[in-house]
Parts: C-alpha cells; sequence; structure tokens
C-alpha cells in the first residue's frame, strides 16, 4: 500500500489527528503535495483550503520540498548573544544554501526559528528533529561534512547530556544543567506514591488541599490551581479533560523542558491527580515540537506506569481509570496559550478562542477542560505526598512553594534554579555568577525588562512574576538590539487573527526603528508609547495584549537610552526619505538627488 | 422567565434579553456600536476589534461578551473612540484601499467607518504591502481590499460544513484562501451573497461592476450608524 494511504488508515477519519496526518506525510514523503493533501482531504471530508490552512499555520509543516537535511537555526536573542551570526554564516558557506531556501542538490534547507528551548546551550538548531547544542563554526563543518556523506541526524549526535538524556530512548546531547535543586519539583520521587495519597481523599478533598497549599499557575499567569479545578468539576459533562500544558514557548524558558526529562513521572502523576480531582478519565500532553526527541521516551514510561497499574485501567485497584495520550503541535508560540493549545490539540489551527466560554466549561472537543502548566502539575503530586502546610512553609504569604527558573545570558552559570518564592534579583545574579549587569528580562519577552534600580524586586505573584523565563543582559550589551529581537519575535508569532497585533505590531516596530535610527523627535516617542497602549488594550489573546511590554517596560527602565536617540531640534521628521523617494526622477531629469536628500532631512 | 438585565452605556440606563452580547443589547437601546467583523446570523470572531468597550472598566469586544447585570460600559467616550479610530486607520495603511476605483465605494463599511470617525490622513504610517488579485469562475477575490475578517470563512461553505474560503499562513500574511475545487461549484446566488456580506471590496463577482453609480449607493445616502441611532 502506498505509504499516505497507510498515515490516513492509522489515523482513522480522526479529525483531531490532522497534525500528526501531516507530520507523518512530511517525514515520509519530505513535504506535503497538493496530491496529498487531496487524499488527505477525501480521507477526512474537509476542504482542500482547509488543510493548507493548518500547513501554513505551522513553522515545520511546509508544502514545499525540503533538503534530506532541514536544518532550523535559533534566532532568540541568547543564540544571537552566544555567535548565531557565524554559525548561520557558516552554515550558509558549507551547504551552498541560503536561509529560507533549499540547496540545489536538495541535501539541506536551512530555516531560521523561534527559541527552541535551549537557552543555556546556544546557538542551538534543530535538524531533522533532533537538537543539536553550542553549535561553533567548527561543529558545523563537522555536521555538514555528515550530511555528505549521507550520515542520519541522529549519527552526528556524538556526546549525550546528562541525565535521562542520556537514556537509550532520548540519546540527547541536551545538558539539563541543573544548578539548584529544591525541594518541591528536584527532590527524590518515588512513582506511584502521590496518586496513592491522592486516592485516600474524595475528589473534592484533593481540591480543598490544594486550595490549601494556596498553588498558582505556574505558567505565568498565576491563576489558583484548585480554583480552576473545582470550577472544570463543576461543569456536568459526560467527559472532562486535562490537559498538560508543555509548549514551553516564551523565549528564555526552558524549565519544563527539565522537569519532564527528570521527573516525567511525577508530572503524569500530577496529571493522573488533576483527573481524579476534576473527573477525567484522559490527560493530554501537549508536548512542543521542538521537544520531539523526548517522546519515545515518555511512551515507555507510560506504559511503565500502566504496567505497575498507576495509570490505566483501576488505578491501585482503586477503581479510578485515568490515561495519558501525547500530542504535540507543529511549531507556534501561540499554542502555549491555553485555548490557542485545545485547537491545535484537535488538529487545527493554533489560533485562540474567545471567552467566555473559558476552557473549564468547553474546552477541548467543547468538554470541560483544566489546562495546567508541567510544573504546576508536578507540585500537585509533591502536595500530595508532602501536604499543604508543609508546602506553605516554602516562599512567601501570597507565592506559595518554590519556582523554576531558568537563567541564561550574561553569566558564568546558566541553567536551572529551583529558588522559593520572594527571592531578589540580586540575589539571582549572584547565585548565578552575573557581572556588571545592565538589564534582566524577567518573564520573557512579553514580561518585564528591569534596570538596576530594581534588581531588589522579589520574584513572586505580587511583584515580579514570572513562567521561569530570566534573562541577564551586561552592560556591552545593545539594548536596542534585544528590543528589536523581541519585536521580530512577536511579529512573527502573532496568530494574525485580530487587527492590533497583526497591524499594530508591525507598525509598532517601524516607529521603534526610525527612533533608533535617531530620526525621531519627542513626539514619535510620545506616539510609540502611545500605539503600544492601544495594542494592549485592543488585542485578542495574551500575545497582542503583552507584546508592546519590551517597548514600554525599557521605556519605563531606560527611558534615557531613547532620549538619547531624539533629535531634539526638530518638530516633525517624515516617515520616509524624501530625496530617496524621489530618486528615480531625479536621475531621469538630470538633477541632483543627494542635495533634495539632505534638504528633506 | 428570567428577569430583563439592567446595565448602563456611558450614563444611560438600558435594559437586555439574558444572553444578548454588549452589542445586541446596545442596539435594542438604540445605541450604535460600530463593528466590522461581526455580522447578524454568523458566530462572533471577535477579530476586528473594532466595537471594543469598556465593560467595568476592562477592554472587552461587545461583538464576544454577554452583558451582564450592572455592567457600566464605557462606549463612546474619548478614549475607546480614539482606539477605535487607530483600528480603522491599521485596516487602511495594512492593504492598498483606493476608494475612487472600488466597486465598493459608498456600499463599503470600512469607508463608511473612516467617514464617521472623521479620518483624513492615518496616524500610522502606510504599509503599501504587495498582495495579488485572484480570479475564480464566479468572482475575483481582491486581496489589497480583504481585512481578513472572516465573514466569509464562516458564512460560505458547503452544505456538508466544508469551508471554500478558509485562513492561509499567519500573522501579517494572513490572507484569505479559496478552495479551487468548491469555488467552482459555487452557484450565483451564493456568489452573491459572498459580496453582499464582505464588508469592503474584497469579493467582486464578475462582469456586474458599477451597475449603482457612485453617489447612490447605501452610505452615500445616510451615514452608518444612523439606522440604530434613529431607534433611539
Ligand atoms: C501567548 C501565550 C503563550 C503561553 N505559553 C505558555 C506555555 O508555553 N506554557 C504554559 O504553561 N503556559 C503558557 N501560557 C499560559 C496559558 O495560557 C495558561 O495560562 C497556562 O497553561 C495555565 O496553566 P497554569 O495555571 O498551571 O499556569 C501562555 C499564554 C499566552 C497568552
Ligand atoms: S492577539 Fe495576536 S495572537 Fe492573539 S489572537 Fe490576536 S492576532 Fe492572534
Ligand atoms: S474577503 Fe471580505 S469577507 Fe472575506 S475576510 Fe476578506 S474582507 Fe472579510
Ligand atoms: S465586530 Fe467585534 S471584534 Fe469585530
Ligand atoms: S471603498 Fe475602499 S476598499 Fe472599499
Amino acid at each position: 500500500m502506498d505509504p499516505i494511504r497507510k498515515i490516513l488508515q492509522k489515523y482513522k477519519r480522526d479529525r483531531t489527528r490532522l497534525i500528526d496526518i501531516l507530520k507523518d506525510i512530511q517525514e515520509s514523503e519530505g513535504s506535503i503535495t497538493q496530491q496529498a493533501i487531496e487524499l488527505v482531504a477525501k480521507h477526512l471530508k474537509i476542504s482542500r483550503a482547509e488543510i493548507e490552512g493548518v500547513i501554513t499555520f505551522y513553522h515545520f509543516l511546509s508544502d514545499r520540498p525540503l533538503g534530506k537535511y532541514a536544518v532550523y537555526l535559533n534566532n532568540s536573542i541568547t543564540s544571537e548573544m552566544a555567535g548565531r551570526q557565524k554559525v548561520a554564516e557558516a552554515l550558509e558557506k558549507e551547504t551552498g544554501c541560503k536561509f529560507g531556501q533549499t540547496s540545489e542538490d536538495n541535501l539541506v534547507s536551512l530555516f531560521e526559528t523561534s527559541c527552541v528551548g535551549m537557552n543555556d546551550q546556544e546557538p542551538a538548531a534543530l535538524i531533522n528533529g533532533v537538537v543539536f547544542t553550542s553549535l561553533n563554526e567548527e561543529k558545523v563543518r563537522k555536521i555538514v561534512a555528515g550530511m555528505k556523506r549521507g550520515l542520519a541526524a541522529q549519527e552526528m549526535v556524538e556526546e549525550y547530556g546528562d541525565g535521562a538524556n542520556g537514556h537509550e530512548l532520548v540519546r540527547a546531547m541536551v545538558k539539563n544543567n541543573i544548578r539548584k535543586a529544591g525541594a518541591v519539583i528536584f527532590d527524590e520521587f518515588t512513582p506511584g506514591q502521590a496518586i496513592a495519597q491522592a486516592l485516600n481523599k474524595t475528589p473534592e478533598g484533593v481540591i480543598e488541599e490544594i486550595k490549601k497549599a494556596n498553588l498558582l499557575g505556574r505558567g505565568g499567569a498565576g491563576f489558583p490551581t484548585g480554583l480552576k479545578w473545582e470550577l472544570c468539576r463543576q461543569e456536568k459533562s459526560d467527559q472532562h479533560y486535562v490537559v498538560c500544558n508543555a509548549d514551553e514557548g516564551e523565549p528564555g524558558t526552558f524549565k519544563d523542558r527539565v522537569i519532564l526529562t527528570e521527573r516525567p513521572q511525577m508530572v503524569f502523576e500530577g496529571m493522573a491527580i488533576a483527573g481524579y480531582a476534576v473527573g477525567a478519565h484522559l490527560g493530554i500532553l501537549y508536548l512542543r515540537h521542538e521537544y520531539t526527541y523526548l517522546k519515545k521516551y515518555f511512551e515507555y514510561l507510560l506504559q511503565k506506569m500502566r504496567e505497575e497499574g498507576i495509570l490505566g485501567k483501576n488505578i491501585l485497584g482503586r477503581g479510578f481509570d485515568f490515561d495519558i495520550e501525547i500530542k504535540s503541535g507543529a511549531g507556534a508560540y501561540v499554542c502555549g496559550e491555553e485555548s490557542a493549545l485545545i485547537e491545535s490539540a484537535e488538529g487545527k489551527r493554533g489560533e485562540p478562542r474567545d471567552r467566555p466560554p473559558f476552557p473549564v466549561q468547553k474546552g477541548y472537543l467543547d468538554k470541560p477542560t483544566t489546562v495546567n502548566n508541567v510544573e504546576t502539575l508536578a507540585a500537585s503530586a509533591r502536595i500530595m505526598l508532602r501536604g499543604s502546610s508543609w508546602f506553605r512553609t516554602l516562599g512567601t504569604s501570597v507565592s506559595a512553594g518554590t519556582k523554576v527558573l531558568s537563567i541564561s545570558g550574561d553569566c558564568q552559570r546558566p541553567g536551572i534554579y529551583e529558588v522559593e518564592f520572594g527571592i531578589t534579583v540580586r540575589e539571582l545574579l549572584e547565585m548565578a555568577g552575573a557581572q556588571d549587569t545592565l538589564a534582566v528580562q524577567v518573564g520573557g519577552p512579553s514580561g518585564n525588562c528591569i534596570s538596576e534600580s530594581g534588581f531588589g524586586r522579589k520574584i513572586c505573584y505580587s511583584d515580579l512574576a514570572t513562567g521561569g523565563s530570566f534573562i541577564i543582559f551586561n552592560r556591552r550589551r545593545d539594548l536596542f538590539a534585544v528590543v528589536r529581537n523581541f519585536l521580530d519575535f512577536f511579529i512573527e508569532e502573532s496568530c494574525g487573527w485580530c487587527v492590533p497585533c497583526r497591524a499594530g505590531n508591525v507598525l509598532l516596530k517601524k516607529k521603534f526603528e526610525k527612533i533608533v535610527a535617531g530620526l525621531g523627535t519627542a513626539q514619535d516617542l510620545a506616539e510609540l508609547e502611545a500605539w503600544g497602549k492601544i495594542i494592549k488594550s485592543m488585542s485578542r489573546c495574551g500575545l497582542g495584549q503583552t507584546s508592546p511590554n519590551p517597548v514600554l517596560t525599557t521605556l519605563t527602565n531606560f527611558r534615557e537610552l531613547y532620549e538619547s536617540r531624539i533629535n531634539k531640534k526638530a518638530d516633525f521628521i517624515p516617515e520616509f526619505d524624501l530625496g530617496q523617494a524621489v530618486m528615480d526622477a531625479c536621475q531621469l531629469t538630470g538633477r541632483k538627488f543627494k542635495e533634495e536628500s539632505e534638504n528633506a532631512r | 422567565m428570567p428577569d430583563k438585565i439592567k446595565f448602563t452605556i456611558d450614563g444611560k440606563d438600558c435594559y437586555a434579553e439574558p444572553g444578548q452580547t454588549i452589542y445586541e443589547a446596545a442596539k435594542a437601546n438604540g445605541v450604535f456600536i460600530p463593528v466590522l467583523c461581526h455580522y447578524e446570523g454568523l458566530k462572533p470572531v471577535g477579530s476586528c476589534r473594532i466595537c471594543s468597550v469598556r465593560a467595568n472598566g476592562r477592554w472587552m469586544t461587545s461583538c464576544t461578551q454577554p452583558v451582564t447585570n450592572g455592567m457600566v460600559i464605557e462606549n463612546a467616550t474619548p478614549e475607546v473612540e480614539a482606539y477605535r479610530k487607530a483600528i480603522i486607520e491599521m485596516l487602511f495603511v495594512e492593504g492598498n484601499h483606493f476608494c475612487p476605483t472600488c466597486e465598493k465605494s459608498g456600499n463599503c463599511e470600512l469607508q463608511a467607518l473612516a467617514y464617521r470617525y472623521q479620518i483624513m490622513v492615518p496616524q500610522f504610517p502606510y504599509l503599501f504591502p504587495k498582495r495579488e488579485i485572484e480570479a475564480f469562475p464566479g468572482f475575483l477575490l481582491e486581496h489589497n481590499r480583504c481585512i481578513q475578517c472572516q465573514r466569509c470563512v464562516r458564512a460560505i461553505q458547503t452544505e456538508d460544513g466544508q469551508k471554500i474560503f478558509a485562513l492561509k499562513n499567519r500573522s501579517k500574511d494572513l490572507r484569505i484562501n479559496v478552495d479551487l475545487k468548491l469555488a467552482a461549484r459555487m452557484t450565483e446566488k451564493e456568489v452573491q451573497k459572498a459580496m453582499d456580506i464582505c464588508p469592503v471590496g474584497a469579493i467582486l463577482k464578475k462582469e456586474v461592476g458599477f451597475r449603482i453609480p457612485i453617489g447612490k449607493r447605501k452610505y452615500d445616502q445616510k451615514p452608518i450608524g444612523s439606522e440604530v441611532e434613529e431607534n433611539k
């Protein structure tokens, strides 16, 4: 049977599996051809236009043929700081191919991609799904030589990382870099005990315990977990679902990857505990495409848990059924937003939904669904083991427990730090060995860029909240380059659904560039701020509502930088260079366009 | 029968049926809130954001948000109106709108709103994107004027619910993608419906240009919103 039909048969007529179908086709055929689209359309009884919509939404799906090796080089700011430019040049030189293209011999395609969750080991790239970290020119030469010899990407991985990265089902060069293990997440964990503790309580009792622990969502928004579960449980329905959000797309965040690598069963048990609490029998682990290298390992562990009776039918003989399924997107930051994630898990374009209804009311397949971050679920398992009173002894009164931070950028010891809430930025900088620090980006591009005057601030929900991203910039860095990188990220990752986010961010960037180029006036600066506020207020989801933050928070904390670029003499400078615009005409009529240009500005 | 909901818009006492959106309730009370992506009878998608209001201090889109008891809504305040104006301006600079040559001029909701908001020159620089015009058996798709409102996506589908119009790409490259095969099977009536439902001049039925001269069209007679405000 031809491979496409085989793939279609494997997934039956399940519309929610469209992304899996397309990924399998791409892997088997090299790209998703018109012919394949036609077959899928017929099979699932949806239009070709709709399928094309899904393909063009996700970064890692392609309807154009790709080379035998598809290279996706991370373009996040930490990659930039670690020498991405040189690596990119080396890749182009060695392959004879430009970024965005496929080499003539169809051997290699080169692409850029947003943060892949390896910020403490940049520059990083995915090659046919295999992660390559800490790249440099020499490594690139070796890799490309390997490609020319026809080696599989996995064969080019020479050394494995620590911990489970070296497991035979993972075999990744990725490093965990756990610098500080705390009591909640990285303490010892023996599978089976947390779920047993939960099953000793009623579902309401579990919710009560989580509420008493004052566990707040670790994904960024900080919604009380116990309340979320209660709201979900209260919705009447024949099915409820648990979704573990392992999309981890906020640049600078890589803590969920390490939690999943080192404490996977703890996360899975957390999902089962959530399932018991809300009345669900199926949990979905939504794993970001970039972390696919962990999937086989997880499947093996899940199977092991089933065999040990801590997952699947009749868990621990206590009459509770719960199983876990792994689903993935195909590269889109916005899919970390819970309603977009649900759309994506249903096999659609990852576009956020309008609220109400909220996911706890109508989520996956329109059934009540609780979406929780990886770390939140792991923490729930620990709370079952050690109790809410113990948990509340950690952290602060508002923000109980610990937070796993991913620290990257200019410091001697980048990596994972599990710390109690309430720790100050300055303490973290010391721990990580940061010197001569100019700024810290807390919470990723959508968070806050703080200056030295804010280094006394605390990491907690009532001061500096963060999903885990903590990026350090020292005094030799150009903050405008940082802001530019973040603005480009949001422009690239906007789903495009709503006008302020889709068009507004492009306009905001244009204004920003005008000012940075020294062509801005006081009026431009005022407009930059005003436009940022419009985008924040009018956008539909959290992406648009935070996308101007790189500009707005640097405007607050580093205003003097912007002021220094402003032309204080001019009241108005046009958006375009008049001389440049009439250059052709000037040349034709034999006038000196140079002077025109100078006069205009 | 549940009781009526009581709420205010810019200080005016208003009443609504349970389940009504802010937009619907406002309309029933003679208060105009501009909409672009919303269309009666279609599921709201909240994409244009022009219908945004401040409800109890928070920004919300009135086409998607149900009205609740005691809600305090800011609608025609200087801030809200200024932000809406910005949205209209963004739409103008994001596409290429040369109204004098447009078949929809005078019937175009975007143009009519630009008049209502007295837009002379947008505060944003024009982006002058390169966009295409696509031809299908019954109609043209003028991407230069499309505002990605998704009215066509929602309204025009096959009997078994397949999408003839769908979204393609993302971010600033978001476009409407037409299913060639399914579009070829559209009846003249369906094409007319698509053209009528499109708020701008993006879907154009072939061979019927300029039947009603500019100057005699819908919004040439009465400004947009007047139909609601006359019912006060
Ligand atoms: C653009 C965007 C991206 C997001 N990405 C993530 C993510 O990668 N992981 C995550 O857990 N939450 C992410 N969130 C937050 C989720 O919407 C949601 O609040 C969270 O998963 C809830 O889990 P929690 O309550 O356990 O934190 C994102 C939100 C937005 C708006
Ligand atoms: S804010 Fe941006 S990402 Fe969110 S829905 Fe709007 S366009 Fe999409
Ligand atoms: S073609 Fe018209 S109806 Fe369809 S999205 Fe574009 S503007 Fe809206
Ligand atoms: S009309 Fe409400 S968002 Fe477009
Ligand atoms: S009148 Fe200008 S696009 Fe419609």
